[in-house]
């Protein structure tokens, strides 16, 4: 059977992950490569890297930190942050990326999706949502520039469209839960989740082990991505995959 | 030396990571003499089948089929295994190796496509290079076609359909997931082949 993922996630600056609480005061988290081998080690299903870093600080920095963080884990690795263009793809590949993942350039250019989905498959093109719910509390809007920025696009014709551009996975994130460890937007996601046939991570609002279970449920996601909840060590991942397991969530136990 | 067989497309470089994890002398490359100087050869393989098209033109094709014949093992992985068969229904014009009668199907449409993620293996006979791997283990996965279960299926897996998680014959292997991807388990089966 196939089992229900959990991700982790590192938000990345200037070559460290950085922890912050509503893009405020970002704090020191560690060591990429050190954090991701350890999630590994603990039952991660998978990691992704978000590089957070401003536009001038360079994607050097990056790619040496892709390179470092890839020779470390043999689980799945995604890569997003400032991917604009082919060949911003072609070097997170290069340096040791399974997948990428693209948000605000895809807005801009929705052909960007099958560009690159053509040259490294569209199974490696993950399409980033950020997702608020709008006054009427019926719809939710398409954000970009990290949440900055509203774009007039609703959601559901947004993951729509990617799909039909070739995107293989979508990131979904509650920008309306994210950081408030109040759990996962369900309805969102079981919304995003129905309207399209590829998968869907939910992200955004995690908090216990509860909330996992409920997105798996009832949100119907088919991965679950967490940040800040790991670091800390405030939840073991593998407790995590107990609580999941014991409640009939199918998951892959650590190794 | 083991070739790791560029083809334009693939995840090359993570294929590359796990052998040099494991100690093992590896290279990437298309060029025919190299690949017919490989003691082993790792075919990898994401994305479209009409890419291996490419293999052909760069003549690694015609040189793996050489080394095949002489009896170096031979891992496909991916869309790597897919080429080992005669086609496969996602690019109808571009012909596989056709190393095993056949071809790959579409998975059905009552799950979500493609199949990314952890699925359970059935292990379902004697095989090399599941040796000391657990049954039952899970390995990752991330396709949309796959090859039908038969008289070369080492292993099984369950998605909408019961499909080839693996085949063997000989020194020729072919797996549908991802080794590289698949943590420890993964790695124990890439050392079995290493180990061949």
């Amino acid at each position: 059977m196939l089992t229900k993922r959990i991700i982790a996630c590192l938000d990345v600056r200037g070559g460290r992950v950085v922890k912050g609480v509503q893009f405020e005061q970002l704090r020191d988290a560690g060591d990429p490569a050190e954090l991701a081998r350890r999630h590994s080690e603990s039952g991660a299903d998978e990691i992704v890297l978000l590089d957070i870093s401003a536009a001038n600080e360079g994607r050097a920095t990056l790619l040496e930190t892709v390179r470092r963080t890839a020779r470390q884990i043999f689980i799945p690795f995604t890569v997003g942050g400032g991917i604009r263009t082919l060949e911003d793809a072609a070097a997170v590949f290069a340096s040791g990326a399974d997948k990428i993942s693209v948000n605000t350039a895809a807005i801009a250019d929705p052909a960007l999706i099958t560009r690159i989905g053509d040259r490294f498959g569209s199974q490696a093109v993950v399409v980033a949502i950020d997702a608020k719910r709008c006054s009427d509390n019926a719809h939710w809007q398409v954000f970009t520039h990290g949440g900055r920025r509203g774009t007039g696009i609703d959601v559901l014709e947004w993951a729509r469209i990617v799909e039909s551009r070739g995107a293989g996975e979508i990131l979904l994130t509650s920008m309306d839960r994210d950081g408030t460890a109040a759990g996962f937007d369900c309805e969102l996601t079981q919304a995003v989740s129905d309207a399209v046939r590829i998968p869907v991570i939910a992200s955004g609002g995690a908090g216990g082990a509860e909330h996992f279970v409920e997105v798996f449920r009832n949100g119907h996601a088919d991965a679950a991505l967490a940040a800040s909840i790991f670091h800390y060590g405030l939840r073991d991942l593998g407790e995590l995959k107990q609580s999941l397991g014991s409640a009939g969530i199918p998951v892959r136990w650590p190794c | 030396m083991i070739a790791v067989v560029d083809y334009g497309a693939g995840n090359l470089v993570s294929v590359k990571k796990a052998l040099d994890w494991l100690g093992q002398d590896s290279q990437i490359t298309r060029d025919p003499s190299q690949i017919r100087a490989a003691a082993k050869i790792v075919l990898p393989g994401v994305g479209h089948f009409a890419s291996t098209r490419a293999l052909a033109d760069s003549g690694a094709h015609s040189a793996i089929k050489d080394s095949i014949e002489r009896g170096v093992p031979f891992l496909g992985i991916c869309v790597g295994m897919q080429w080992m068969l005669e086609g496969s229904a996602e690019s109808p014009e571009t012909r596989g190796s056709g190393l095993f009668r056949g071809t790959c199907e579409r998975l059905p449409d009552t799950g979500k496509l493609p199949h990314v993620g952890w699925n359970h293996l059935a292990i379902t006979r004697d095989s090399k290079l599941f040796r000391d791997v657990p049954q039952s283990s899970l390995v990752y996965f991330t396709h949309s076609y796959c090859i039908p279960l038969n008289q070369w299926t080492v292993a099984s897996c369950e998605y909408g359909v019961n499909f080839s998680s693996a085949i063997e014959r000989g020194n020729l292997f072919g797996v549908q997931f991802h080794p590289e991807k698949s943590g420890e388990v993964g790695l124990k089966l890439l050392a079995n082949f290493c180990a061949i």
